[in-house]
Parts: C-alpha cells; structure tokens; sequence
C-alpha cells in the first residue's frame, strides 16, 4: 500500500536535502529547546545565587558582633571614694553607686592619656565618655567581689562605647558624626591616639556569646546568653511534652487505630494542623495558657507549650513515616511467638524506628529553635532579660526572651550598632540549626536501615 | 510499691513457678501501680479544677455589694481577695507571722498592708475590713480543701491497691488489663491534635464573638478604613489588611513560581543524578532558614537595595524617587518569594516525578523534543498537583508573619504602589496583641477575629490544596 502511495505522489523537496542538514524548523525547535534548558538552569541557579548573598550577608554583617573594642585602663580603687568609713564592710560599700565609680574612670582616663603623651583638647570627661556606660557598673561588681583589692591599682579592660567600636569597624567615620552628640572629632582623634598605643584594641568579645541583653544606650554591653538560655529551656519543655506525646500519637494511628471516620478525622486534623499559621499558635497559646490558665507571661514554659503544639504535627508525621518503614514481617515474627500486639510494637517494632523517629523529632525541635512568631504574641520580647535564671524551675517560669525573639528586638531598635549585633545572634542561632541538622542527617546515615 | 508486691504475690498464687500465671509477673505489678494512680490522679486533676470555682462561689458572698464599686467588677474585686490570701500565705511561710495570728487579724486594728510589704507582698489600697474576711475565709477554705484533697486522693489510692490485690490471681489477665489501659493512653494522646484544632478554634471564636458585640461587624468585614485609636471608637476593617496581604503574597508567588517550577523541572527531567543530589538540598536550606532571619534580611538589606535603586531621586541609580523607605510591598514580597522558592519546586519536582514514564516515551516516540514533551505533555499532566503546590505556598504566604512585620510597613491602604509600604493580617494581630493588652477593648479583639480570618482563610487553601493533590495522586496509581 505504502508503494501505491509512494509512486503516485511527488516526490518531497524536503527529500532532496541530507538528513545531516538540519531545516529550519528543525533548527527552531532545537534552539527552544535549548533556551528552556537555559531557564531551567538560570532558574537553579537564581536560587543558589539567592542562598549564597544571603549566607555572605549574615556572615559579612553578623562576624563583627563578635568583636569588640576594648580599652586597658588601669584603675586606682581609690579608698576614699568607695569605701569613706575605711571598715571594708560591704554593706555601706554597696551604697555607693555606679555614678560613684565614674570619677575613678575619668581620672585613670586622664591618667592614662598624660602618660601616653597623647595631646588632647578634651576633658577628663569627654575623654571617660569613650567608655561604655556600663564601664562603672564593672568597675562596680568587681569591687564588690574583691574587697581587699580597695586601696591598689588594678588594671582593666573596659568595653569601649558603641561609636568608638563602629569607628573601628568602618561603620561610624568622621563624615557621620557631624549631628552625633554622642561623640566627636576631637575623640576620634584621640581614639586614633590610643590606637596607636595599644591602649584601644579591637577583640574577640566572649560576653556577647554569654552575656545578656542591655539598654538602648549600650549595644556594646548586648549578649546573647540570657535568651540563649530561655530557648533551650524551651527545648526542653518541647522534648519533653512533644516526644512522648507524639509517639504515642503515631503508634496509635499506625498500629492501632481501626479504620474509621474518627481516625480519618485525626489524620486530616494532624497534616492540617502542620499548615496552620505560627502565629495562630501564638493566638491560641496567648488565650488559653495566659488568659485562661494564667500561667506566668513570658515564660519559658508558656513559649514550650506553645511550640509543643506546633511541633508535634511534624513529629507524628515522620514518627508515622518510620514506624511504617519496619517491615511486617517483624511483626508477624513476633506475634508468631506469642507476643501480644503491644508486646510486638514496644519490644520490636519502637526500637527498630528509633532512629528515625529521633531524626524526625531534632528536625521538628530545629523548626521550633527558628520560631519567632508566636513569641512576640505571648510576651517574650520587649523587656531585657538581664540575669541568667539560676534553678530550672526559675529558667522555666521567670520571664525572659529566646534567641529569635532577641533578635528581632534589636532589629526594632533605632541604633545600627544593635543591627549587627541582630545579625551576629543570627550567626549563632544558624550554628545551632546547622548543628542540630548534621547531627539528624549523621544520626540517619549511620542507623538508617534498608530492608 | 504496689508494682513489687503484687509482681510477688502473683508469683506466690502461680505456686512460686511463673509458668503457671497467666501472664508475665510483671504485668501483675503495672496492673497495680495503674489501679493506683490513675484513679487517683483523675481525681486530683478534676479536684484541682473544681476547688477554685467552689471557693470562689463562696467567697464571693461574703463580699458585699458596696464593695463592688462603679467601673470595676467582682473579678477584680476577687483578685485582690486572691492576692491578699496569697500575701498571708507568704507571710506565714516566711515565719513573720503565725498561722493563728494570720487567720485572727483584723484590719482596724493592724495596718496588714504594711505588714505584708514586709514579706515583699505589694497591695495597691489599703486593706478593707470586708475583703480582709473574704481573704481569710478564702485562706481557710482552700487550706482545708487541699487537706480533703490529700485525703480523699490516698483513699482512692489505697482502694486501687485493694482492688488489685484482691485482682491478683494465676488465673487473672493481667496484661489484656495493662494493654487495654496502655492502649486508652494512646489514643488521649492522638486525639490531642483534635483538641489542639478545637482551641484554637474556640479561643478565637469566643474572643471573636466579644469582638463583635463591641463593634459592628458590617464595618470589619465592609469597612474602608483600618485606624484603631486607643481612646476607642476606630475604624477597624480587614479589607484594607486583606488587600496588603494578598498584594504581597502575589508578589512572593510572582517570584516564587515561576524560579521554582523552572527549578522543579530541570532538577527531574534534565540534571543528572549528581546535580540533582547536590541541588535540591542546597535549595531546601532556604526553607529551612528562620523567617527571622529573611526579616531581618529584607529589612537591613533588600530595603535599603532597592531604595538604591527606586528612591533617591538623582542620587539612585535610576535617577527616580519612587520608594521612600526601606519597608514596601515589594521588599516583602521579594524575600517571602526567595523563601518560598523550595516549597513550589520540591513538591512540583515530586509531583512531575509522578507523571508515568509511559506518558514521557510516547511523546519521544512521536518526534518530540525533550522540551516539547515536558511543555505540552508533562505539564498538563502534572498541572493539578502543580496547582496544588502553589496554593499550599500561596497559604504560607498569608500566613508568613516575620517577613511582613520587619518588611512591610504598618501603613493600611489600598494603593496598587508596589513600593509603599503596607501592613498585613499578620502585622496587625502582632501589633493589637503585644505590649500591655486590655481584653476589654475592641482594639485588641479585634485581633482575634483577624486571627480566626487568618485561620479559615489558610484552612480553606489548604484542605484544597491537599484535596486536589490527593486526586491527582490517585489519578496515576
């Protein structure tokens, strides 16, 4: 038939051309095709150009929170200005306050610039004006803590104020200052001196890693460590509510429940229940933990709660993914050797998706760790959380903030020198992320079973 | 206690050889240590709820009518009768005064708020003679109710205990019992997540009705205009808020789509598998990177970017004065895009992964390129779960909180100015609700039912989200 065909038609001019030569439609389609792989790829790498700025943001912005400038400064702890009565007895020592101290800074200052040999216009005030406020406050404790050392010469490292350490780290220059009135030319030049000297020096500043927030006038006295603690202590409340509880959920639903239109109820509550909003959470958590049961604003305990709730949907579902992963057959082994079916499951079945249940649960308390939403509705942002609990009881009930938290009040804050250090609690809220993910993404490699 | 001794006596019934028990010993021991603590426990979580409410009925009567003034309540009343007890309570535990003397004071003659900012108890009035009496009654009544509660809890524990050791026997199910208790435990923790859903339900629904009976609600739902003003009578009208939402939610979907479909499709029709394995989890980072964290970002860096760029009149680059601050539309919706770039592409990347390979071949088969078949076979294939991954995102997208309350402004208004700033559903429930909130007033309500909007709103995506990928799952299995 196709002969018939072939002979009474003519011949395409198509047929003429090589096979080897493409036409022009040809041509055509192999270059969309191309031009769609193109967006394809342009696409990728958009998204990894997009995680790469983002990354390099954070760490070019956040590193310099680590960082801090600080000046050496040797205090005489002059006797009669801390303790007048000269008896040593730390109760009257303790009525002289921070403002007290200030006039033992400003002459060690003084002191220090004359026999540096530093010229300077300034006075003894404007130049102590270069130290933190929180400067007296350490000189301060110090003394309360050492009380034989009244009377000598102790040498000091005192954090520098905000605009000096933003001098050094190219944020504040000459230019900027014009309208500051917390700083001038003059003390930059002498800042410049100091420099020279080695009296005035840029380091690694632990206490913002273990330190605890401070007032609107001093962001180089701003830590972490406070809210640190508050996050953990939720943590642990999430752990220890979420984990057995979502267990249990999940060993229900998968190994018990009987098919029905309750169960199908669960189900679909549970995956919608992952969708829903965080801050919804922080609605529900708002009315029914502080409102109804009056539990303590700002908790800890309030904040793990709450979290618990919103964690333990992806809980249950990678619990129920894992318990679905041990193969039958264990079980029929076991009930063929007359354990019962609860028998089979916590003997057999548990132990066997252990493993993936914990990478589940780290993965579901990581999300919780990021969690900011909720927070701000339950109270445990705007006030400084400025001592670290002492018991657990007091970690879990007296108020305090959590990283996320923290950080989003410094980003409300007018001062820039409070950005980096938002952007450097951001560093180490990304550490621990980081951390607890390698640790599930270790965890599975290493006990993952394929059967 | 009772877990060892019934373990033993089973074991004593059996004729000292566990052979001949019915079950293991050790489910003779649970069995008793159940009969004991649940019972009792059930009883002291219900007597621990219901105390309050009984001693409270009661005390309020002592407390006459006088004494509840214009402008406040029996409530707050009550609560400084609560928080005298608990001064006394302080007081006595501190040792500066006796039991006695605390029950016997009299509010003439002793001035008990000096005495109790002794022992750090603040009162903000003096104390009243009539609420000194209902505070010492209501000392005396909760003292005495703790006291039966103690009591009553041993009994039934002890009842428990005799239950089961009368229970205990070779011929008794010992573990049918444990399972079967073991079992209900289960279940109370799977049916948490229902009450989960109910309070949240409930919590704003109850709030949400206050709402409404202080404020019109023709005006929340039809109203023009958001301004809450804290002296009461404000315009509170979600469209305002409903319209930056969405608006920006486009934006972050207009960013977000098309990237990750694009991604989705060269990840599963063209990458090889090393790309593949290397790409999807690097793009998955960025959603599992803290919202705080894409706030902070669209705040302190897209913002003052594209103020560089739009604003700035001759000193951007573009020369043009467009955008004034850091906080637009379009800085949100930027961010909230790159962070909604994973959840489009790895569910769109599963879904064309679906698409039987049947489909893929025959198109080959016919002459078509590698491109041809994923335009004009595969996606229209895999379009309803496609459909379904974006609603899912467009559902994160409404209900994204941090990006839009560092990102977006706190402005309310209707402008089709992509670089104003706006304010959200999400923004103004975090703005009504922090800081010192009275629940008294509509300002501050108001926040529930923007809540429970919010609620239904990504409710009602995701239920159908989930129900047309569903359908299209099915359609290929």
């Amino acid at each position: 038939m196709t002969d018939v065909a072939n002979s009474g038609a003519p011949a395409a001019p198509k047929a003429a051309k090589s096979l080897l030569t493409q036409d022009a439609r040809t041509i055509k389609r192999n270059r969309a095709e191309t031009r769609f792989k193109m967006y394809g790829i342009a696409a990728i790498s958009i998204g990894m150009l997009m995680l790469v700025i983002l990354l390099t943001t954070i760490i070019g912005r956040g590193t310099g929170a680590f960082q801090q400038t600080f000046i050496t400064l040797s205090v005489p702890l002059n006797a009669e200005k801390i303790d007048k009565t000269g008896n040593r007895d730390i109760e009257e020592i303790k009525k002289v306050s921070t403002f007290g101290y200030a006039p033992l800074l400003r002459d060690a200052f003084a002191l220090k610039v004359a026999e540096l040999g530093i010229e300077t216009d300034l006075s003894a005030k404007d130049m102590a004006n270069l130290l933190s406020k929180d400067a007296p406050a350490t000189l301060r404790d110090y003394v309360l803590e050492n009380l034989d050392q009244i009377g000598q010469t102790v040498e000091f490292e005192f954090l520098a104020q905000s605009r000096v350490d933003g001098y050094l780290k190219d944020r504040v220059d000459r230019g900027s200052i014009a309208n500051d009135k917390n700083i001038s030319a003059e003390q930059l030049d002498l800042v410049d001196g100091l420099l020279a000297a080695g009296t005035l020096e840029k380091r690694f500043n632990i206490s913002f890693i273990t330190g605890a927030d401070a007032s609107d006038a001093r962001p180089e006295a701003a830590g972490m460590g406070v809210s640190m603690i508050g996050s953990l202590s939720m943590m642990l409340v999430v752990l220890v509510l979420a984990l057995p509880i979502g267990v249990a959920a999940s060993i229900y639903l998968e190994e018990f429940a009987p098919k029905n239109w309750i169960t199908d109820v669960i189900e679909v509550n549970i995956s919608n229940l992952a969708a829903v909003p965080s801050i919804v959470f922080g609605i529900l958590g708002l009315a029914v933990f502080i409102n109804y049961m009056h539990l303590p604003n700002s908790a800890p305990l309030v904040g793990g709660l709450v979290l618990t709730l919103m964690t333990l949907p992806t809980i249950i579902i990678s619990t129920r993914a894992s318990l679905k992963a041990v193969p039958p057959s264990i079980r029929d082994a076991a009930h063929g050797v007359g354990a019962s079916k609860m028998q089979s499951v916590f003997h057999h079945v548990l132990p066997l998706a252990a493993p993936g249940i914990l990478t589940g649960t780290i993965i579901g308390l990581a999300q919780a760790l990021g969690e900011t939403a909720p927070l701000l509705l339950i109270g445990m942002v705007g006030f400084i959380a400025s001592n670290p609990p002492e018991t657990i009881a007091e970690g879990l009930l007296s108020p305090n903030s959590a990283m996320p938290a923290q950080i989003y009040e410094w980003a409300k804050r007018s001062d820039p020198a409070f950005y980096e250090r938002a952007w450097g609690g951001i560093i180490i809220l990304l550490v621990f992320l980081i951390s607890m993910n390698a640790i599930a993404v270790m965890l599975r490699r290493r006990f993952e079973r394929r059967w | 206690m009772g877990y060892v001794t019934m373990r033993s006596r089973a074991i004593a019934s059996g004729g000292g050889d566990a052979r001949n028990l019915h079950s293991l010993p050790s489910y003779y021991g649970a069995n008793a240590a159940m009969m004991i603590a649940i019972p009792s426990l059930l009883v002291m979580v219900l007597w621990m709820l219901l105390q309050p409410m009984v001693i409270q009925n009661t005390v309020i009567k002592l407390i006459p009518d006088q004494m509840v003034s214009e402008g406040s309540s029996v409530g707050l009343v009550m609560s400084d009768v609560r928080r005298i007890a608990d001064g006394l309570d302080a007081a006595v535990a501190q040792g500066a005064m006796s039991g006695q003397e605390a029950a016997g004071l009299d509010a003439v003659e002793t001035d008990v708020r000096s005495r109790l900012a002794d022992v750090g108890v603040a009162l903000g009035s003096d104390v009243q003679a009539p609420i000194l009496a209902a505070a010492q009654k209501y000392r005396l009544l909760s003292q005495s109710w703790r006291a039966a509660m103690v009591a009553v809890v041993l009994v039934m524990a002890l009842a428990g205990l005799g239950f089961a050791y009368r229970q205990t026997d070779k011929d008794f199910r010992a573990r049918n019992v444990v399972e079967a208790g073991v079992k209900g435990l289960l279940i109370i923790a799977a049916s948490l997540a229902i009450l989960t859903t109910v309070g949240i339900v409930f919590s704003m629904l109850f709030e949400s009705i206050n709402f409404f009976r202080m404020h019109p609600w023709q005006d929340f739902f039809l109203g023009g205009s958001w301004a809450p003003n804290f002296r009461g009578n404000s315009d509170l009208s979600i469209l305002p808020l409903l319209w930056g939402t969405l608006y920006i939610s486009f934006i972050a979907l207009l960013v977000a789509v098309p990237i990750g479909l694009f991604a989705a499709i060269y990840l599963s029709e063209y990458a090889g598998p090393k790309v593949r394995s290397a790409a999807k989890p690097l793009l998955e980072i960025l959603a599992g990177i803290p919202t705080i964290v894409y706030g902070l970002f669209a705040l302190l860096t897209v913002g003052p970017f594209l103020v560089n760029i739009f604003g700035r009149g001759d000193n951007g680059v573009l020369g043009v004065d467009w955008m004034s601050g850091a906080t637009s539309v379009l800085t949100a919706g930027l961010v909230m895009g790159i962070m909604l770039i994973p959840f489009v592409s790895s569910l769109s990347d599963d879904i064309i992964n679906a698409v039987p390979q049947s489909l893929r071949d025959g198109s080959y088969g016919l002459g078509a390129t590698h491109s041809e078949t994923v335009r004009q076979v595969i996606l229209p294939a895999a379009l309803p779960g496609i459909v379904g991954a974006i609603l899912l995102a467009a559902s994160r997208a409404i209900g994204e909180t941090m990006i839009v309350v560092l990102g977006a402004g706190a402005i309310a208004r209707f402008s089709g100015n992509p670089f104003e700033g706006m304010t959200t559903i999400t923004t103004r429930i975090v703005s009504q609700l922090t800081g010192d909130t009275d629940f008294a007033s509509a300002e501050t309500l108001v926040a529930f039912a923007l809540g429970l909007t919010l609620f239904v709103l990504t409710l009602a995506l995701n239920v159908l989200a989930l129900y047309i990928v569903r359908r299209y799952r099915e359609q290929y299995e």
